[in-house]
């Protein structure tokens, strides 16, 4: 049987893949696409690593299949920077260290420019709960939580 | 290989599921099935995706109360305001099923289909009265929520069937719901044991109808008609409340497991129970 072949924007620009029916968005991504800041922690969409966004909505690339793509619109970790310049999340992530292994970073990247773009100004609890699905075993999360807060008043006043 | 197929009506996602059999499985929001179909612990031969029909995908207003497309996500629920107002505790349970990632995908027709005794989604419906459209080789039957589930992982829906939407009646002028689950940390988790109340008031007050569904604590999600018949005539008080924790526990049949232990969840069932009606109660009175 042959493949799957599917048309859509990745970080806005048309893209085109093949892909069989197992192969998810994030294995699309990583293995086709060549996009490998989406990362794989669990596979079972409880780490929240490989976050991404289809037509704004956030989501695990590794619960969508490639082949659902036909016309979609995909936002990655790549597509945050804009002509080299770092987004104010990857800005503050960096200066305030909120990483330290990083492998869960371009996932809460993702989901906390979702939040920002929701909710300018999040309490403390409202960043715990949108990123409750994204899960970091070296930081404790407090950096991550101060970092999102310092990036959205650092978007607030721009 | 598995096959993939996304149609676009109704009538051809029927026509495909007949024609290509029973090893063939629906995909909504995926949250489940594609963790399932990964892991082994279900085989298949091919996806039919049902996101592409409008029908499963929209939320409608009718005669008063809504018609839930089956794979209308989590977050669209919430962000329903005429839904979320009218059906509190049906959108508190949606809302509690995982991340906010998994809010992104995850639908309601998922959640009844996957058949977990433990989805955070069903006894809401349940409490509410809410039915469902059922479609497959014989045409369409409307069945109430409580029939889909019939152990964990099984569902009566015949081979080559699916659910289309969910029909919420209209709440009554006086009618609250509400929604509440035992988790042991605050978000993120497995409900341990799960609450839903409906309930109507008359004018003054008293309790003319009740709908109570528990969840976690039998094979499938339990509509415990006996702990309705304590809260009817009663305006709610301290003593309708224990009758209705003692009808709740007395209708517990659950396991041991990791989660919990069956005196555990039989006792939180009940005070469970207790705090999703008082809530419910508040509710129906603050209705104007």
């Amino acid at each position: 049987m042959s493949k799957h072949h599917i048309s859509l924007t990745v970080n806005g620009d048309p893209t085109e893949f093949l892909c069989e029916t197992e192969q998810t968005l994030l294995d699309v991504l990583r293995d086709e696409l060549g996009l490998t800041g989406s990362k794989e922690g669990c596979g079972s969409g409880d780490c929240g690593a490989c976050s991404v966004r289809v037509d704004g909505r956030l989501v695990c690339a590794c619960l969508v299949l490639g082949a659902e793509l036909n016309g979609a619109a995909v936002e990655t970790i790549e597509g945050v920077a804009k002509a080299g310049v770092l987004h104010p999340l990857q800005q503050v992530f960096l200066n305030e260290a909120a990483l330290q292994c990083g492998i869960c970073t371009p996932g809460i990247i993702v989901a906390a420019k979702a939040l920002l773009e929701e909710n300018a100004d999040p309490s403390e609890e409202e960043i715990r709960f949108w990123l409750a699905g994204n899960l970091c075993r070296c930081t404790g999360y407090d950096k991550i939580v101060r970092a999102v807060q310092k990036a959205a008043a650092v978007m607030r006043s721009a | 290989m598995l096959t993939f197929n996304n149609p676009t009506t109704v009538e051809e996602a029927v026509a495909l599921l007949q024609k290509t059999d029973s090893r063939q499985r629906v995909l909504a929001g995926g949250t489940d099935l594609l963790v399932q179909l990964r892991s082994g612990r279900i085989q298949a031969q091919g996806v039919v995706d049902l996101k592409r029909i409008p029908e499963l995908r929209t939320i409608r207003t009718e005669n008063g109360g809504f018609r839930i497309g089956a794979a209308v996500s989590g977050a669209e629920l919430g962000e329903h305001p005429a839904l979320s107002t009218m059906w509190p505790g049906v959108i508190e349970g949606a809302r509690l099923i995982g991340s906010t990632q998994i809010q992104g995908r995850a639908s309601l027709g998922g959640n009844v289909c996957n058949a977990s005794p433990a989805a955070d989604g069903v006894p809401g419906l349940i409490a509410a009265g809410a039915t469902c459209t059922i479609v497959g080789p014989g045409g369409r039957r409307v069945v109430a929520v409580d029939a889909i589930a019939v152990s964990p992982g099984k569902t009566s829906l015949a081979p080559g069937e699916f659910v289309v939407d969910f029909f919420l009646p209209a709440q009554a002028a006086k009618g609250g719901d509400a929604y509440l689950r035992f988790i042991p940390r605050t978000e993120m988790d497995i409900a341990v044991v799960g609450a839903a109340v409906n309930l109507l008031l008359d004018a003054s007050g008293v309790c003319t109808h009740a709908r109570v569904a528990l969840g976690a604590v039998a094979p499938r999600a339990l509509l415990v008609e006996a702990a309705s018949h304590a809260l009817v005539g009663t305006r709610v008080e301290a003593a309708a409340l224990e009758a209705l924790a003692a009808a709740a526990r007395a209708a517990c049949a659950p396991i041991n497991d990791k989660r919990g232990t069956i005196e555990f969840r039989t006792q939180v069932a009940g005070v469970l129970a207790k705090r999703a009606a008082i809530i419910a109660y508040e509710r129906a009175r603050s209705r104007a």
